[in-house]
């Protein structure tokens, strides 16, 4: 048992490293901020999402879990707020096409 | 090479490199973001250096605190960036500002290079008085018993900081409101964060200033906490700075300090020592010197981001 | 190599870093900026410093550990306080610069307060 979730914690963190290491890319090789802000926040919420789904098994129940699971939420919120705010940041700084 | 030691050199490299973006790119905004970066970075470094208090606030202070008061800054003065930037050293001041540079790092590396073996420690004689303070995080029973001399000063050299910053207000805005009054969207995503998320915020900066006893954590993590979140309130439009002019806000900032100092004089009575504390109520002590402490960290940090008072008292 | 070895290492680096950009650039904030670099460079070595104290089943020796985070604070309301001094500056003179040859560039400059 102790196995099979030992694989499913392997391969959910690096399912959210590579969302992590395509988010940077797409950080680095986008055009503009919108879609740079798009790969960003995708990183974060997937990314994240899958290494904390992954270290659920290895965690202690039930104060850790929540913990794990309250950090994923805040970040989801925060990266969604400061995504949102820097792309009206952005639109207000440029003309709209 | 071990895993471990792998991922120390990478985080050590990564941090190098963003050191060495903040110094050369050119628009400061971008180097306060970098900063921020930074501080985050090096709280992994703490983590690594088996140091949870202090990556807890290199992450809070390091991180949050002082990339938001640099963020408005670099706003407020983008203007006067291009003027500045003419004035740039030539390559004569820059190559003995490089020499220099690398001689204080290398007379650093060599220090370190050279430090005894076996490392002078406390640890051992902090462990061994720790069943003295009845506190089970020996970080805090440094900060609040061993060496609370420090931390008393320290209170009182951040709260003379704020001083200093209210005492740049010009003579119109003396006792005014601190900082601009801001004004956001009240449908808009950041009023949302900001109704929604202080009460989070406030449990999880009162549980990390409560678990501080025992575990990784304590007032300043905490009270900074508390501070971001009335900032976020602020930030967001939905209530204003207090003018500094308030009592109630000037009580709350001198209240820690002189419990602090009133109790240490006390000891020096009850325990034969200035800031000593009686045998047996060690624990209670320093709990009450750290609720004293609380809301004056919280407003004088937080205050500390605000900045100087612009704006005309109220009337 | 140790960890705190390499962290000590790479503390020394970042004072270097930190004091080339003081001296180099002529901004303000950005010497505020190279300033706490160095200071975070300080915090490192004693940090690395305090991980060699390691002893009775502790990670580090919690003496240094307790007075990095009092520098830290410390650190943070010495920003504030250097940062509010460049804000009066820019509200008094409308620039920022530190050029000894700075009041005649302000009196022709007017502040836009």
């Amino acid at each position: 048992m102790s196995l099979v979730l030992n694989i499913f914690t392997i391969i959910a963190v690096l399912a959210g490293t590579f969302f992590f290491l395509a988010g940077t890319v797409g950080l680095l090789r986008f055009p503009d901020t919108l879609t740079r802000l798009h790969a960003l926040t995708k990183a974060d919420n997937l990314g994240l999402g899958l290494v904390v789904m992954g270290l659920l098994p290895q965690a202690e129940w039930p104060f850790d879990v929540i913990k794990l699971i309250a950090i994923w939420l805040f970040t989801l919120l925060a990266g969604a707020t400061v995504g949102q705010l820097m792309a009206q940041a952005a639109r207000r700084g440029q003309p709209t096409p | 090479m071990t895993l471990a030691l792998a991922v120390d050199i990478s985080l050590t490299l990564l941090v190098l490199a963003v050191a060495g973006w903040i110094i050369a790119v050119r628009d400061t905004f971008a180097a306060v973001i970098g900063f921020v970066a930074y501080g985050l970075l090096l709280a992994l470094i703490w983590v690594r250096l088996a140091a949870p208090d202090v990556a807890l606030t290199e992450a809070a202070i390091g991180g949050g605190l002082t990339g938001a008061l640099l963020i408005g800054a670099a706003g407020r003065l983008r203007k006067t960036e291009a003027a500045t930037r003419a004035e740039y050293p030539g390559v004569l001041i820059r190559t003995l500002a490089a020499i220099l540079a690398v001689t204080v790092a290398a007379a650093l590396a060599v220090g370190v290079l050279a430090l005894p073996d076996p490392a002078p420690t406390l640890a051992p004689a902090a462990v061994a008085s720790l069943a003295t303070t009845g506190v089970g995080n020996p970080v805090t029973a440094v900060l609040l018993a061993f060496r609370s001399m420090d931390t008393l000063l320290e209170a009182i050299v951040v709260l003379l900081a704020l001083l200093g910053v209210w005492s740049l207000a010009p003579d119109r805005a003396w006792g005014g409101y601190p900082g601009p009054r801001h004004h956001a969207d009240p449908d808009g995503i950041l009023a949302y964060l900001a109704r929604f998320l202080p009460p989070i915020g406030i449990i999880v900066g009162l549980y990390i200033f409560w678990i501080g006893a025992d575990l990784p954590g304590g007032k300043f993590q905490g009270a900074t906490i508390l501070a971001a979140m009335w900032l976020l309130v602020i930030e967001a439009g939905l209530a204003d700075t207090p003018p500094i002019s308030r009592t109630w806000l000037r009580v709350l900032l001198v209240i820690g300090p002189l419990v602090f100092i009133a109790i240490g004089f006390a000891g020096s009575i009850t325990a034969g020592a200035v800031l000593a504390y009686p045998e047996g109520y060690a624990k209670p002590l320093i709990v009450a010197i750290e609720i004293a402490l609380m809301p004056t960290l919280v407003l004088t940090l937080a205050l500390l981001v605000a900045g100087t008072p612009q704006r005309m008292p109220p009337q | 190599m140790n960890a705190s070895t390499l962290f000590g290492l790479c503390a020394a680096a970042l004072v270097g870093v930190g004091l080339y950009g003081l001296i180099v650039n002529p901004q303000p904030l950005r010497k505020i900026l190279a300033f706490n670099l160095i200071g975070c460079g300080v915090f490192l070595l004693f940090g690395a410093i305090a991980r060699r104290g390691a002893a009775v089943g502790m990670g580090g020796d919690p003496v240094p550990q307790a007075l990095l985070i009092t520098g830290i604070v410390v650190a943070f309301s010495a920003t504030a306080l250097a940062v509010a001094l460049v804000l009066r500056l820019f509200d008094e003179t409308g620039s920022v610069t530190l050029a000894s040859d700075a009041p005649a560039k302000a009196q022709a400059d007017p502040p836009d307060a």
